[in-house]
């Protein structure tokens, strides 16, 4: 993994980019890896704050008891397409978006393998923004069903719920085009000497990633599918008094539901596993390891997918054989936590702004990792399914985990995209709001959770008052901190120390033998890595 | 420069991506407004439909001149069929979701259905037995039996694939004649298919009462037999494509990824008829 150098940096003048249209043409036509990273991390940052404001509205309803803000109708359609919004809008888009900054750049290839698709691939997201987010103003609003859709509900929405499946399909479009690029991409666009297990762990937790893209969206898309044809055409597939089961819907979403919370963590595991090293000034501690883990979690996330439904009904065989392979996840899960620790250790360790958001993530991420092992446990989940408990779970896994990740890529990669070093100050100061107002928010909801309150409801119990109120505090703490975020790319690409091509003292990588900022186009002559 | 350093194709700025993006908005928009009863929904849908075929003619003849431009290298004919073998596995999972639905109810939904409490309380006298269409779907219906048309069908597939890949041999050996022949035996052997089956649906419709709402019979028969003739019917016009590139001189010995992506697809398609056969029709 080390010594990555090469000879032909510089060899060919950047290119001027005199073909090819101007202005906004130049972003609706471009067929750029760079150009259309750019576009999927401003898309996916528009969705985090429209999600956001989601989230606060919700907040601000739950901040005491009896009903304030918004309709309980209102509420139900809040959480949904806050669910859907993050999760189709926010996280997955921002990862692809770091997948086609940084693969092409990390293996040393000139672009993406189809850079045309690539740039549908984007460009699906907005119409399928556009009908996610106009289904508000549809006549009997957007879809109340719950981000994960189950029937019978979702058989019963308005039109709003059309909507969603039909934007569920396009953004299912767009992430198998995406994922197929990507592993194509990998697969056949690495620079002579750049062998597999010599690829930077963000390309490889890319690759699986991808492979569970393409193997889990089509199931996802198929079971939408079911529901439109039971919504309009009279099927029966979620109808018992057609031979049907609403169960069966669980089973077919949740099958693409857990390999999906992957899709949004082991990326993010990628990203961490660059900066670590970087900031410990230490090659990764067990990089073979670290491949297999990843394949093994991505295996193993297809047989574990009714852990998520131990209340609704199964033999106890099939309760044994999913807890039983839940909890197996954790150990190729705890590889990976050792691992980062184990680089850490006696490394000449500097706390820059990704260093910090990447031991961030290491502390909040593993708690939530610890809350999932309990919800694995049957027996105890069956008190804490549907309630707040679960809620605190996986945000302590997809906003601590996914989330601080991509904080911490970008202000780790932000020199490579605008040639400026972040700044350091105002980077620390979100990481510290965020961190500090993440916990107000979420810790609590475990011991909402285990006291017995339910998720997904817009009023409470009295004695459940209190936790509440200083979540909705928090929350309001952690959205506006994430306005900082803003100012500090604003700031960034506006100007601030220049950026070496190697931006930090122990970075290494293909990467950062280009100059800062990126040239348009990198690596069109294959690079020539050192032996090693 | 050796083969390996030779410099990867990356195509120019594009418009057709947004085309086709702006035409997936107008198609789901107008789904959406058409399964409600919004009066300009088809309108709208069908917008979408004609941009959507009009970008793809645009886009694929681009992506025909290149190639026939001699801009792929040996490296750009990796990426095109890694792409295509993943996009057939995307394809794969998508029948999964439905084959997996007809095996849950089979084995597991109405078997629960028709024993213990629910047999008790529920739905008296509903004995669970496939096929079946549910304990309180009233029309009684005749399954579609598996060795009639079904088992003409399965031969007329299989004897595509086999003709297929007799065009591939003419291909090779660069007899050009036999590989416009083997891709139109093809097509039509598809096009008898597809004949055939639609026959069979309005024979469903008209004599056995088979329809889509009946029960989760009709439901799993429709939709997996009617995916599998929408994949067929994408094959056929991919196969009737390769056809008219082959009439206007196309593909050499060496050099015919589009030839050979159409013919994993066609055999794609060919097995999932014989787990269709199988598991739909037979058992
Ligand atoms: C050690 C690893 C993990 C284990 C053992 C685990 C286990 C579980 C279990 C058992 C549940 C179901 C709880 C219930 O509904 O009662 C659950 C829910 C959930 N988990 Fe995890 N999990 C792990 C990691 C993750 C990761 C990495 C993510 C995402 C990045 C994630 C996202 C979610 C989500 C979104 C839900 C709730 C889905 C919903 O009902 O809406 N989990 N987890
Ligand atoms: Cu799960």
């Amino acid at each position: 993994m080390t010594a990555l150098t090469h000879d032909r940096i510089g060899a060919h003048p950047p290119h001027e980019h005199a073909h090819g249209p101007t202005g906004l043409m130049r972003w609706v036509t471009t067929t750029n890896h760079k150009d259309i990273g750019t576009m999927y991390l401003i898309f996916s940052f528009i969705m985090f704050l429209s999600g956001g404001v989601m989230a606060l509205t919700i907040r601000a309803e739950l901040f005491k008891p009896g009903l304030q803000v918004v309709e309980p109708e209102f509420f139900n359609q809040l959480t949904t397409m806050h669910g859907l919004v993050m999760v189709f809008g926010a996280i997955m888009p921002a990862f692809v978006g770091f997948a086609n900054w940084m693969i092409p750049l990390m293996i040393g290839a000139s672009d993406m393998a189809f850079a045309r698709m690539n740039n549908w691939s984007f460009w699906l997201l907005p119409p399928a923004a556009i009908l996610l987010l106009g289904s508000f103003f549809v006549p009997g609003g957007a879809t109340a069903a719950g981000w994960t859709l189950y029937a019978p509900l979702s058989v019963q929405m308005g039109m709003g719920m059309d909507l969603a499946i039909f934007a569920i399909h396009i953004m299912g479009v767009s992430s198998i085009m995406g994922a197929i690029n990507i592993v194509v991409t990998i697969l056949n666009m690495r620079a002579p000497g750049m062998n597999m297990m010599r690829m930077p762990l963000f390309c490889w937790t890319w690759l699986i990633t991808a492979y569970l893209l393409i193997a889990v969206m089509p199931v996802l898309a198929g079971a939408v599918t079911m529901i439109l044809t039971d919504r309009h055409f009279g099927t029966s597939f979620f109808n018992a008094a057609g031979g049907g089961d609403p169960v069966m819907y669980q089973h077919i979403f949740w099958f693409f539901g857990h390999p999906e919370v992957y899709i949004m963590i082991l990326p993010a595991f990628g990203i961490v596993s660059q900066i670590i090293p970087t900031f410990s000034r230490k090659p990764l501690f067990g990089y073979a390891s670290m491949v297999y883990a990843t394949a093994s979690i991505a295996i193993l996330s297809f047989t574990v997918w009714a852990h998520h439904m131990f209340t609704t009904g199964m033999p106890a065989v099939g309760q044994l054989f999913f807890m039983y392979a839940t909890m197996l996840i954790a150990v190729p899960t705890g590889v990976k936590v050792f691992n980062w620790v184990a680089t850490m250790w006696r490394g000449s360790l500097s706390f820059e702004t990704p260093m910090l958001w990447a031991t961030g993530f290491i502390f909040v991420f593993t708690m939530g990792g610890f809350t999932g092992l309990i919800c694995a446990i049957a027996p105890i989940d069956i008190q804490l399914q549907d309630t707040y408990y679960v809620v605190a779970h996986f945000h302590y896994v997809l906003v601590a985990g996914s989330l601080f990740a991509l904080f911490a890529g970008a202000y780790y990669w932000l020199p490579k995209w605008t040639g400026h070093m972040p700044n350091e100050f105002i980077g620390k100061l979100h990481f510290w709001c965020s961190m500090v107002f993440f916990n107000i928010t979420f810790f609590p909801m475990h011991f909402l959770g285990l006291a017995g309150m339910p998720r997904r409801i817009p009023d409470y119990a009295l004695q459940f008052a209190d936790f509440n109120a200083m979540a909705s505090i928090g929350a309001f703490g952690f959205g506006l901190s994430q306005l900082i975020f803003l100012v500090a790319v604003v700031k960034c690409i506006r100007g601030g120390k220049q950026a070496a091509a190697q931006s930090w003292e122990g970075a290494e990588g293909l990467e950062w033998t280009v100059p800062s900022p990126a040239p348009h186009h990198t690596f069109e002559d294959a690079p020539v890595l050192a032996r090693t | 420069m050796s083969e390996t350093f030779e410099r990867y194709f990356v195509p120019q700025p594009s418009k057709f991506p947004i085309l086709g993006a702006a035409a997936l908005l107008l198609f789901g928009s107008g789904a959406a407004m058409w399964v409600n009863k919004v009066g300009a929904g088809p309108w709208i849908f069908f917008c979408g439909i004609a941009i959507l075929i009009y970008m793809l003619f645009g886009w694929f003849g681009q992506v025909v001149r290149e190639s026939e431009g001699g801009l792929y290298g040996r490296q750009v004919g990796k990426s095109f069929r890694w792409s295509m073998g993943w996009f057939i596995f995307s394809e794969v999972m998508f029948f999964a979701a439905f084959f997996g639905a007809l095996f849950y109810v089979r084995v597991l939904a109405l078997p629960a259905l028709s024993t213990g409490e629910n047999e008790a309380l529920l739905w008296q006298g509903f004995s669970g037995a496939w096929p079946s269409s549910g304990p309180r779907v009233a029309d009684a219906f005749t399954p579609m039996g598996a060795w009639g048309i079904p088992a003409i069908n399965t031969l007329i597939l299989l004897s595509s694939g086999a003709t297929l890949t007799w065009a591939h041999y003419g291909l090779l050996k660069g007899k050009r004649s036999q590989l416009k022949l083997g891709l139109l035996v093809t097509i039509l052997l598809g096009a008898i298919f597809l004949s055939l089956q639609a026959y069979e649906y309005t024979h469903a419709y008209a004599e056995l009462n088979l329809r889509l709402d009946s029960g989760i019979y009709g439901s799993t028969f429709y939709l997996l037999t009617g995916f599998h003739g929408l994949h067929v019917t994408v094959g056929a016009i991919m196969l009737t494509v390769m056809l008219f590139r082959s009439i206007a001189g196309h593909f050499t010995p060496e050099h015919h990824f589009g030839f050979e992506a159409a013919a994993w697809y066609w055999h794609f398609v060919d097995v999932v008829w014989l787990f269709l056969f199988v598991v739909v029709y037979w058992l």
